[in-house]
């Protein structure tokens, strides 16, 4: 019996964390935080994606495109795994996901969904991502996708995506 | 009696599947799927549900889907583009916990959650009749969605301690979206409520229709008293549901006999087990059809 090639679990890491969300493509997966592990199972790249909302229709593009990803630079035994526990939070997208979001024209998380906000529960301003200005209003909820809510810039008169505290 | 087609006209089911493979297989062409595992569909936290979870989680996944079916409805349709999106966003979180749910029910008899979304007859749906009522106008949708939203948000809170870890996790998860869908419902019973006399009377309207479905949600049964430390007991959500509606009524300046009619009083509603009103059949017409015409297709 030849021996089992080694497999190369940090790059297989890295493969995986360099996906991108389709949704969101200045983020990726790592970003998002919707990569929560890969790990070596007995030779078999195990990667495991949690989604962000439980409709999101993107989490089953993001593993056909780490399959594709793994696939082309060489692995063969992959499986990715869905979990939905601990459930996600924005918490987790890393500060140069946020960064690149305000880039792209999105305003990104105001503060940590687990934080405290004092006695009285009151919203943060959300910035322009365009303008800076704080002069901004919630149109709606519900933006373009179930993570954004849809707000308007009283200052500049764009409307903008904001990634919702979740 | 059940009429029957002309002995001429009766053909025999595989016939029947016959031809229907052949023209589904004309209508794909020769269209293939790549190679990716696409039978693998989005899992909820693992395990396998027992005869029992299996039966609540399909009670919960089923009123999910069919309310989500009901929501899609809206879209192009709604007041205002912006409820469009925000009446799909909603309709799209209760598919994600449709799918999550169903897929576990699916574990105790191998069965995916497209296999029990589309290939059960009606009176296999476990659903309430609350989550089959009509749209109504946009008031009745509105009355629907904040006994529904209210109703989640405690069933949801209650279950993510569940001793059962998938049905905890699901429930962990979809208690934070629940908790927008109860804030867009109790936004607009305010608005409408305390908007003009026509948004006003057709408020009241849509809760004078819509309240009759709220009492099946509560009721204990031999399934949840068998399941008792596993799930809450629905009656023991009742009044945390009665603070909730109490406060956005008070607030709206609603009074409860406003709304309660003593002659109508509360539905006997048999969704639990499988007993339905008029208004299920129609939309499990539409929504397996496609599915039922065109057996494994994919795309």
């Amino acid at each position: 019996m030849a021996a089992a090639p080694v497999l190369d679990i940090a790059r297989a890491r890295r493969v995986a964390a360099a996906v991108v969300d389709p949704e969101v493509p200045v983020l990726t997966i790592d970003d998002l935080g919707v990569l929560r592990d890969v790990r070596d199972e007995a030779g078999t790249v195990v990667v495991t994606l949690t989604p962000t909302y439980s409709g999101c229709p993107a989490i089953d593009q993001m593993r056909d495109d780490v399959l594709l990803a793994l696939t082309a630079e060489g692995f063969r035994d992959i499986r990715v795994d869905f979990t939905l526990s601990p459930a996600w939070t924005t918490d987790w997208m890393s500060e140069a996901g946020k960064a690149k979001l305000e880039q792209f024209g999105i305003a990104p998380p105001t503060h940590r969904a687990g934080e405290r906000q004092g006695p009285i529960p009151l919203s943060l301003g959300v910035k322009c991502p365009r303008c800076g200005s704080l002069r901004t209003r919630e149109v709606s909820r519900f933006g373009s996708t179930a993570c954004k809510s849809h707000f308007e810039c009283l200052a500049c008169l764009e409307p903008f995506d904001h990634f919702k505290v979740h | 009696m059940s009429p029957q087609p002309p002995a001429n006209e009766r053909r025999s089911a595989a016939a029947v599947d016959a031809q229907y493979e052949a023209e589904a297989a004309e209508a794909h062409g020769d269209v293939t799927v790549d190679e990716l595992d696409l039978a693998a569909e989005l899992a909820g936290a693992g395990g396998t549900a027992s005869e029992d979870v299996a039966e609540y989680a399909l009670r919960l996944g089923d009123d999910a889907l069919i309310l989500s079916q009901r929501l899609g409805w809206w879209i192009s349709r709604a007041p205002e583009l912006e409820e469009d999106m925000a009446l799909g966003n909603i309709a799209l979180d209760l598919l994600g916990h449709a799918r999550s749910l169903l897929h576990y029910a699916g574990t105790a008899s191998g069965r995916s959650e497209d296999d029990l979304a589309y290939w059960r007859d009606e009176p296999e749906f476990r659903c309430a009749w609350l989550f089959q009522q009509p749209n109504g106008d946009f008031a009745h949708t509105i009355a629907r969605g904040v006994i529904a939203s209210a109703y989640m948000q405690e069933l949801y809170t209650a279950l993510s301690t569940s001793t059962d870890a998938t049905l905890a996790a699901i429930a962990a998860k979809a208690v934070k979206e629940v908790a927008y869908h109860r804030d867009h419902a109790v936004q607009w019973t305010l608005r409408l409520a305390g908007g003009t006399e026509e948004s006003r009377a057709r408020m009241l309207v849509a809760l004078t229709d819509t309240w009759p479905y709220t009492d099946e949600l509560f009721r204990d049964d031999a399934l949840t008293e068998r399941l008792a430390g596993v799930v809450p007991a629905p009656s023991s959500l009742r009044p945390a549901f009665d603070e909730v509606l109490g406060a956005v009524l008070a607030e709206a300046e609603i009074a409860e006999a406003d709304f309660t009619n003593r002659k109508i009083g509360q539905s006997s509603g048999g969704g639990r087990h499988g007993n339905h009103s008029t208004h299920l059949g129609p939309l499990l017409a539409e929504m397996q059809v496609l599915a039922r015409r065109h057996p494994g297709a994919t795309w």
